[in-house]
């Protein structure tokens, strides 16, 4: 009895140390990769680099444009696939009935979160660039990134709206809300802070992306700041591509502050979407 | 005078269980009448009718007319946001909107248009009156209602559907989850509420049907089986079914 009781114990700390070391191994590496890209790139991060533009054949000097840029390709984004990503995760959560039309349209946004991002920089140039004309641009690079970014939106919004309990839905129609009053009223208000975080993690994967603007409206370089939505723009991801592949000779240092400003670009997204999320938990009232 | 009179109403649900089989009486206006009998009688169904709430829910085949005041409020040309203000509702398990306590009592008032501070005001202080809980809650009308107990949230409830000021109150079960004090201080509201209002009330037990009817029917299986004004029902059942369900030989 007393061997096999302690046999059992020996088998239980050995379980939960080696789920302790896999939680570890799946950490380490986004530990090492900040630590890594901060020793390299730390030292490159200055005011000038941060606010001057690239000289020297973008071997010296700052990233200015590539930072404006990702900012104008990201509130871009934003602009077109957050209304249309609410609205349709509204329309399935709280309208949609359930037959084949609306599991259709759901297997439709499941299937284009998959899509690998090259193939959205395709599409964008073959419909955006060439079909729409609007040129190598902000815009057309804003729209293909909405395009892939809208999945994440839809899926996010639509499980923070299925959240809110049915019951409040009930009581607000049986003292005479309609069914709009009652989403922009309740609904709403209580899946925002969901749909927040949903809408940072789809706007956080466009601003690293690379390939999706690479052919709709990434610039090499560029002299200045766009100044219209037709303009291409330089982006960080795209810049250091480029700085790593393209230009020979160019200072590591450059490089790994790039990428560090890339780093803390998506870091802080994710990490105001999950204060946002922690905070609406902890004021829930459900 | 009768408030509502329901005709021949008979209704199925779009899975096939039928819930109401050629229920037909009438309700009187000022009186607490209570809908009493075992679970899957009808009874919520019938309440969920009486509002229109059963719109939300897959109805197949509805027959037969509930009249509000002379009117057909199953017509298709009902306008049932109306109808709602008109026939409140209070349901089993407490459930404020994640409002303020104040913001619960105004809500439907706003919906309906009204935007007079003065006006809303008086609605809250008369409502909460009326629902028995104003002292309770009258220094912290701004904080979460969901702060509040279970039987203080269930009056609130109470309150919201009287700031409308609604011609008919249905409660489904509005004290089955509180505490007998509590339940206490809902059912003496109601013997208040009715000199304005008509009530018909889904009781949790036997015992609260008898304690609070003026007029009683028992449901069973989606039948009326027996309706009865006052406590006749309970001493000298006519029906069979009746007899052995007060009697407590099943139920």
């Amino acid at each position: 009895m007393k061997s096999s009781s302690s046999t059992r114990n020996l088998l239980q700390r050995l379980g939960f140390g080696a789920m302790t070391l896999m939680t570890l191994a799946t950490v380490a590496p986004i530990v090492a990769v900040v630590i890594y890209i901060l020793s390299k790139g730390g030292s490159a991060i200055s005011w000038e680099f941060l606010t001057g533009f690239p000289h020297d054949g973008m071997r010296a000097g700052g990233i200015l444009p590539a930072i404006v840029g990702t900012l104008y390709l990201t509130l871009g984004t934003a602009l077109f696939s957050v209304p249309l990503g609410v609205a349709a995760a509204i329309y399935l959560a709280e309208y949609a009935p359930d037959n084949k039309w609306t599991r259709l349209i759901r297997i439709a946004i499941i299937n284009l979160a998959g899509i690998p991002s090259v193939v959205y920089g395709l599409f964008g140039l073959g419909l955006f660039v060439i079909f729409l004309n609007f040129g190598t641009s902000i815009l057309a690079a804003s729209l293909t990134l909405s395009i892939m970014t809208l999945p994440v939106i839809i899926s996010t919004s639509e499980e923070a709206l299925r959240a809110v309990p049915q019951a409040f839905r009930t009581v607000s129609i049986s003292v005479g809300a309609t069914r709009w009053q009652t989403i922009r009223r309740i609904v709403l208000k209580e899946a925002l802070p969901g749909i927040l975080t949903g809408v940072i993690l789809g706007l956080e994967r466009a601003a690293g992306e690379t390939a999706p603007i690479l052919f709709t409206g990434a610039a090499f370089f560029l002299p200045r700041l766009p100044n219209s939505p037709f303009d291409a723009t330089m982006a960080v991801p795209y810049h250091l591509f480029v700085i790593s592949t393209q230009v020979p000779e160019m200072p590591i240092q450059i490089q790994y502050g790039t990428a560090l400003v890339l780093l803390i670009f998506v870091l802080g997204m994710n990490l105001t979407a999950t204060v946002i999320r922690s905070r609406a938990r902890a004021k829930r009232q459900w | 005078m009768n408030k509502i009179i329901i005709d021949s109403l008979s209704l199925q649900y779009s899975d096939g269980t039928e819930s109401l089989r050629n229920v037909s009486m009438a309700i009187p206006a000022n009186q607490i009448t209570v809908l009493f009998g075992p679970a899957g009688g009808g009874k919520s169904t019938l309440l969920r009718c009486l509002n229109r709430l059963n719109d939300l829910t897959e109805v197949r085949a509805s027959k037969g007319k509930i009249l509000l005041d002379g009117e057909n409020i199953l017509d298709p040309k009902t306008d049932v946001i109306a109808l709602r203000r008109r026939v409140g509702m209070v349901f089993a398990r407490p459930v404020v909107l994640p409002l303020s306590i104040r913001g619960n009592l105004t809500y439907g008032l706003e919906l309906a248009g009204e935007t007079r501070r003065s006006r809303l005001d008086e609605a809250v202080e008369r409502s909460l009156h009326l629902a028995a809980i104003w002292d309770e809650v009258k220094d912290r009308l701004d904080e979460p209602a969901v702060a509040l107990s279970g039987g203080q949230q269930q009056r609130v409830c109470l309150a919201r559907v009287l700031a409308l000021q609604p011609e008919v109150v249905l409660l489904d079960e509005p004290t089955s989850g509180l505490d007998p004090i509590s339940t206490g201080k809902v059912e003496a509201a109601l013997q208040e509420l009715k000199k304005d209002y008509s009530i018909i009330l889904v009781p949790h037990s036997v015992q609260q049907a008898a304690r609070t009817a003026d007029h009683a029917a028992f449901f069973l299986q989606g039948e009326l089986v027996e309706f009865r004004p006052g406590q006749e029902i309970f001493t000298n059942p006519k029906d069979k079914r009746t007899e052995d369900y007060v009697t407590g030989r099943f139920g």
